[in-house]
C-alpha cells in the first residue's frame, strides 16, 4: 500500500477497498514509527487528519470524490493551514497557529485530500540541507548520517520514506528539486505564477513557487491538477485556463529535442553524478530524443545574482516578524528598539540573520545600484539565454545538484559551499521557468542522483510527459531506501 | 535686505474608497480598534496585497484635474522601516515611478495684511503617488504599554508633492485650500481634516534674494489651515532668527505644537531613515491605458478653475469672488442654481437697461447673487455652524427672492426681512412678501401723489427747503415713506422728491 501510486490509492478508495480513515491511520502509524528518527515532520495532528479522513469517506460514500479525495498528503510547514501550527521552521513562529488557509491548502481541502502533517524545512526556506530548521535537522532516509537537501527536506524525506503518499514543497532557488534529487524522489517547480503564493510564507517573493513532490511524474501531474490555477489574492498569479497536467503523459518522445547546456557539464559536478546523468541521456536517446548542445552563458552568474536578489527581498519580507502582533517576543527587553533587536536576535537563526543582513546591505543607500539594480539586469540576461536556447530545443537537461547527499554538518561552517549546491537550479528560478528533478540512478555511497528537466514557460505537461516516459522505461523512481 | 521664504508642500489625501488599498477591509472611520484589521492589515505570514482599482481611478481623476502627466506604467515600491503601527515593517508606496507626474494648480491668494490685493498664482505639482497609510499607536491607559490600532493601516492615500513655489504662509494656505477644494470637488477624498483625511507636511526654508536655496525643515502632519499658517510663521521667524544670530539651520523633521504655537524637533538628518526602497515583488507594475484615462475623464465634473474662468469672463465677477464661489462644489452648484432662477427673460426684465449700451444683464444678476451668497448667506451659515449642504434656504428660494429685488418688487431691506423669514420658517418668497406687506410702491403716479400730498401738508417746510435748508430733504423722505407705509421704492421716491422740491 505504501508503494501505491496516487492513482492506485484513489481507485482503491473509490472502490471501497480501503477507507480514508484506514489509509490515514496506516500512515500515521508509520509516521509514529519512523518520524522520530527522520524528523521529517514538525507537526503531526492525528485528530485533525482523521477528522478530514472521515469527511473524505463521506464524500467517497456519496460518490462526489475527486482524484485525490481521501489521500493523505503532507504539507510543507511554509503553508498556512487553518488551526495548524505553522512555523516555517523557525523559533520566530513557534507559537503561530494560522487563522487561515493558504490557497494551496484550500485547493487540497476542496479536493478532499487529507492534511497528514506539516513537514520540516530549513528556517524560512533558507538552506540546502534542512540543517537550519529550529526543529532540528531532517535525516536522509537513504543514509541517516546524511542530509535530505533543502529547504523542502522534510517533504523529500517523508516521501522517500513512504510516510505520505505525496507532499508539497516550495522552490526559491532549488528547494524542491535539490532535496528531491538527494532523496531519490520526483519534484516539480512550476512556472512562476502557476501556483498561488497566497498563504505561503514569503522568502523571496519574485522567486518563490509552490510545487508537488512525489514518487513519480504521474503523481506530480495529479498533484498539479489540484495545486495550479489562478487566484485573485495573489497579484502575480497567472490568469490561465485550467489544465489537465496528465493529458500528455503517454505521448511518445520521438523527435524530442533535448538541450544540454555546456555550462552544466563543466567542472564542479561529481563524477558519480555525471555518470548517472550521461546514462539517463542515453536512455532518452533510446526513447527517440535527439541531443542539442546549447549554451547558457550567463548562468554562471546565477549564484551571485541570486544571493543579492533573494536576501534583498527576504530582508523586507521578514520585517513583519517583529514580536509585536504574533510569533516570538523576547521575554525581557527595555525600550521598543530593544524589543525588536532581542526578539529578532533570539527568534531568527544564524542563516536567516545572515541573509537579512546581506539583503539590508544590498538595498542600502549607495549600494542599491551596484548590487540590486545590476543583479536585476543580469537576471534578465539569464532569462534571455533560456529564450534563445528554446529556439533550438524543447527541454533542457542536466544535473539537479553537483553532488549526492552530503553528510550532516559537512558544510555547516561554509555558507558559500552550501550555496553552490544550488548552482544548477537557481537560474531556473531567476528566469521564472518550470524545472523538475527525477531520480536517475545512484552515485557514491549508493546515494540517489537527480536528473533536472527544465521546460519552457507553461510547459509543465510536456515535462511531466518527458519524465513519465523515462519512468516507464526505468525503475529508479520506485526504488525505496533500505531498512525503511 | 529682507528674507525670501521658500515653501513646498506634501499633502496626504485619503482616497474615498470603501475598502483599503490592498485588501477588502473597510476604511470607515471611528470603528472599535482593530475591528477593521483583516489578515492583510495585520500582516499575517503569507498574506499578499491586491491593488484596489478604485484607488487608481481616483489617482487618475486627480491627474486629469491638474492637467498632470498620468504614467502609463508606474511601480509600487517598499519603503522599509520598523514601527509598531507599520505591521509589515514596510509601507507600500511609489518611489521612482509615480502614477501621476508633473501638473499645475492655480491658486487665488488672499494676503494676510489687510491692505494688499488678492492675486493669482500657479503652483507646479511635482508628482502624486499612491500609498497605504499606517495604523495608529495609542498611548492611553494600557498598563504602561502602547496600544496598536490597525484599522487605518492600509487606507489608500494619494501623496501630492508640490514644487517649492510658495513664498508666504498665505500662499501655502491658499495652495492647500485649493487642493482641499479640488479633491473634494472631484470626489476622491472627503477632506475631513479632523479625521486626518487631508494632512499636510510643509517644507520651509529662507534665503536672501539671489542666494541658493536655504536648508529646509519639514513640518509634519498639519491638519488645519490655521495651524499651517501659525506653524509657517513661527518656523520662518525661527529660521531667520537662527541665521541672524550666527547659527545654521540643520535639515530636520519638526512638529508643530498648537498649544504653545511653536515648532519642535522630531528627528534630525542624522537620524533620518535609510528606507531601502525597492520595487514590491508582490505587485505587478500598474498599467493605465489611454482608454481607462478617457473613461475617467468622462466622469469628471466641470472643474473649479474652469468655473472660475467662466464666472470672470461671462458673468463679469472678480477673480477673487469667483474663487470664493468655487470654494466647494456645493457652493458653486448653489450659486449657479440661484442664478438660473433670476437670469431674466426679456418680458420679466426690469427697466434698467439704461444708457443705450446693452449692459450684460446676467452680470448684474451674477453680482447680486454672488454678494448675497458670500455675504448674508455665508454669515448666517457661519453663525449657525452649518455648511452649504445644510442650508435651510434653497437656491430656488434665494433666486426667487433676488429676482424680486431686481424687478423692484422689494427693497434690499425688504429682502433681508424675506431672507430672515425663510431662514427661520421657510416659505415661498412671494407669499412672504405678501403676508409681510413688503411690496414696494414703484408706480410713478402713486409716488407722485404721495409726494404732492406731503408737500401740500408741509408747505412751510417746502419754502424753507427751497430757501436753502437742504437738510430738510430727509424729512420729506421720512414723511413720504411713512405715508407709503415704508413701501415706496426708495430710489424712485428720491428722484420724484428731488424733482418736485426743486419746483
Amino acid at each position: 500500500m505504501f508503494e501505491s501510486s496516487l492513482k492506485q490509492l484513489g481507485d482503491a478508495l473509490r472502490a471501497k477497498q480501503i477507507s480514508s480513515v484506514e489509509l490515514t491511520q496506516s500512515y500515521l502509524d508509520r509516521m509514529a514509527q519512523l518520524n522520530p528518527e527522520l524528523n521529517a515532520f514538525i507537526t503531526i495532528n492525528p485528530e485533525m487528519s482523521l477528522a478530514q479522513a472521515e469527511a473524505a469517506d463521506a464524500r467517497l460514500a456519496a460518490g462526489t470524490a475527486e482524484a485525490l479525495t481521501g489521500i493523505p498528503i503532507a504539507q510543507k510547514d511554509i503553508f498556512c493551514a487553518k488551526d495548524w501550527l505553522t512555523t516555517c521552521g523557525s523559533k520566530m513562529l513557534h507559537n503561530f497557529v494560522s487563522p487561515y488557509d493558504a490557497h494551496v491548502i484550500s485547493q487540497f481541502n476542496n479536493a478532499g485530500a487529507i492534511n497528514l502533517g506539516k513537514t520540516n524545512m530549513d528556517e524560512f526556506a533558507m538552506g540546502s540541507s534542512n540543517e537550519t530548521s529550529y526543529y532540528g535537522a531532517v535525516k536522509n532516509p537513504w543514509d541517516t548520517a546524511r542530509v535530505p537537501g533543502g529547504s523542502s527536506g522534510g517533504t523529500a524525506a517523508a516521501v522517500a520514506a513512504r510516510l505520505c503518499a505525496a507532499a508539497t514543497g516550495t522552490d526559491t532557488g532549488g528547494s524542491i528539486r535539490q532535496p528531491a534529487a538527494l532523496c531519490g524522489i520526483s519534484g516539480l517547480k512550476p512556472t512562476y505564477g502557476v501556483c498561488s503564493r497566497y498563504g505561503m510564507i514569503a522568502f523571496a517573493s519574485s522567486l518563490d513557487q509552490a510545487g508537488p513532490m512525489g514518487r513519480s511524474a504521474e503523481d506530480l501531474a495529479l498533484m498539479m491538477n489540484v495545486m495550479a490555477g489562478f487566484d485573485e489574492r495573489d497579484s502575480t498569479s497567472l490568469q490561465r485556463d485550467k489544465e489537465d497536467y496528465t493529458r500528455d503523459l503517454n505521448k511518445p518522445l520521438t523527435g524530442l529535442r533535448i538541450g544540454l547546456p555546456k555550462e552544466f557539464f563543466a567542472a564542479g559536478m561529481g563524477a558519480d553524478v555525471a555518470k548517472a546523468i550521461e546514462a539517463a541521456i542515453a536512455e532518452y536517446k533510446k526513447l527517440g530524443a535527439t541531443i542539442v548542445d546549447i549554451s547558457l552563458p550567463n548562468s554562471k552568474l546565477s549564484v551571485p545574482v541570486y544571493y543579492v536578489l533573494a536576501p534583498a527581498e527576504a530582508s523586507s519580507n521578514l520585517s513583519r516578524f517583529d514580536g509585536v502582533r504574533y510569533g516570538y517576543r523576547a521575554p525581557e527587553y527595555g525600550d521598543l528598539a530593544d524589543m525588536y533587536e532581542k526578539s529578532r536576535a533570539q527568534g531568527f537563526g544564524a542563516e536567516v540573520q545572515r541573509r537579512i543582513m546581506i539583503g539590508t546591505y544590498v538595498l542600502s543607500h549607495g549600494y542599491y545600484d551596484a548590487y540590486y539594480i545590476k543583479a536585476q539586469r543580469i537576471r534578465r540576461q539569464i532569462a534571455q539565454d533560456f529564450v534563445a536556447a528554446y529556439k533550438q530545443c524543447d527541454v533542457i537537461m542536466g544535473p539537479t545538484s553537483p553532488s549526492t547527499a552530503f553528510k550532516l554538518g559537512e558544510k555547516g561552517d561554509d555558507p558559500v559551499q552550501m550555496y553552490l549546491s544550488d548552482i544548477y537550479t537557481i537560474a531556473v528560478n531567476l528566469a521564472g521557468l518550470p524545472g523538475m528533478s527525477i531520480p536517475c540512478g545512484f552515485g557514491n555511497n549508493n546515494m540517489p542522483v537527480g536528473l533536472q528537466i527544465i521546460g519552457n514557460y507553461f510547459d509543465e505537461a510536456r515535462m511531466l510527459n518527458v519524465a513519465h516516459q523515462y519512468q516507464l522505461a526505468t525503475d529508479w523512481h520506485s526504488r525505496a531506501p533500505q531498512g525503511i | 535686505m529682507s528674507w525670501e521664504i521658500v515653501i513646498g508642500l506634501e499633502v496626504h489625501a485619503q482616497l474615498s474608497t470603501n475598502s483599503k488599498i490592498f485588501c477588502g477591509a473597510s476604511t470607515a472611520y471611528g470603528a472599535e480598534p482593530n475591528t477593521q484589521a483583516d489578515a492583510v492589515s495585520l500582516a499575517l505570514p503569507g498574506v499578499l496585497p491586491v491593488l484596489n482599482k478604485g484607488a487608481v481611478e481616483r489617482a487618475i481623476k486627480f491627474g486629469l484635474a491638474t492637467g498632470s502627466h498620468i504614467a502609463p506604467r508606474s511601480v509600487f515600491a517598499r519603503k522599509n522601516y520598523f514601527y509598531p503601527d507599520l505591521p509589515k515593517g514596510y509601507q507600500i508606496s511609489q518611489f521612482e515611478l509615480p502614477v501621476v507626474g508633473k501638473g499645475l494648480l492655480h491658486i487665488e491668494v488672499e494676503p494676510l495684511s489687510g491692505d494688499a490685493q488678492p492675486y493669482g498664482k500657479t503652483i507646479r505639482i511635482t508628482r502624486a503617488h499612491l500609498e497605504e497609510d499606517a495604523g495608529k499607536s495609542l498611548h492611553g491607559d494600557f498598563h504602561g504599554m502602547t496600544g496598536i490600532d490597525l484599522n487605518r493601516a492600509g487606507t489608500p492615500l494619494l501623496e501630492i508633492v508640490s514644487e517649492p513655489d510658495m513664498c508666504s504662509a498665505a500662499e501655502a494656505v491658499a495652495y492647500a485650500k485649493a487642493l482641499h477644494t479640488l479633491v473634494r470637488w472631484i470626489g476622491i477624498c472627503d477632506g475631513n481634516m479632523q479625521e486626518g483625511s487631508f494632512r499636510c507636511d510643509v517644507n520651509v526654508s529662507v534665503r536672501k534674494p539671489g542666494q541658493p536655496l536655504g536648508t529646509r525643515r519639514e513640518i509634519k502632519n498639519l491638519n488645519s489651515f490655521k495651524f499651517m499658517q501659525q506653524a509657517i510663521d513661527y518656523e520662518v521667524q525661527w529660521q531667520i532668527d537662527t541665521i541672524e544670530n550666527g547659527g545654521k539651520v540643520q535639515q530636520a523633521t519638526i512638529l508643530f505644537d498648537p498649544d504653545s504655537g511653536e515648532t519642535r524637533m522630531m528627528r534630525s538628518k542624522e537620524d533620518a531613515h535609510d528606507y531601502r526602497y525597492f520595487p514590491d515583488p508582490d505587485l505587478l507594475p500598474l498599467e493605465i491605458s489611454p482608454e481607462w484615462i478617457e473613461q475617467m475623464r468622462a466622469t469628471l465634473p466641470e472643474l473649479p478653475q474652469s468655473k472660475q474662468a467662466r464666472y470672470v469672463n461671462e458673468l463679469g465677477l472678480s477673480a477673487y469672488d469667483a474663487s470664493l464661489l468655487t470654494a466647494s462644489r456645493e457652493m458653486a452648484d448653489y450659486f449657479e442654481a440661484a442664478l438660473n432662477v433670476i437670469t431674466p427673460s426679456p418680458q420679466s426684465s426690469p427697466a434698467n437697461g439704461r444708457g443705450g449700451e446693452l449692459e450684460n444683464q446676467s452680470s448684474i444678476s451674477a453680482k447680486i447673487c454672488a454678494n448675497w451668497i458670500m455675504g448674508e448667506l455665508n454669515a448666517q451659515l457661519n453663525r449657525d455652524g452649518l455648511d452649504m449642504t445644510q442650508c435651510p434656504i434653497s437656491a430656488q428660494q434665494l433666486g426667487s427672492m433676488l429676482a424680486r429685488i431686481l424687478d423692484g418688487t422689494i427693497s434690499n431691506s425688504g429682502a433681508k426681512e424675506v431672507f430672515r423669514t425663510m431662514w427661520a420658517e421657510g416659505g415661498e418668497v412671494d407669499a412672504i412678501i405678501e403676508s409681510k406687506g413688503l411690496k414696494q410702491v414703484s408706480d410713478a403716479g402713486a409716488i407722485e401723489k404721495i409726494v404732492d400730498e406731503i408737500m401740500a401738508a408741509n408747505a412751510d417746510k417746502v419754502t424753507e427747503y427751497r430757501s436753502g435748508k437742504d437738510k430738510l430733504f430727509g424729512f420729506f423722505v421720512g414723511q413720504a415713506m411713512k405715508a407709503s407705509k415704508g413701501q415706496a421704492n426708495p430710489a424712485q421716491l428720491n428722484e420724484v422728491l428731488k424733482k418736485k422740491l426743486a419746483g
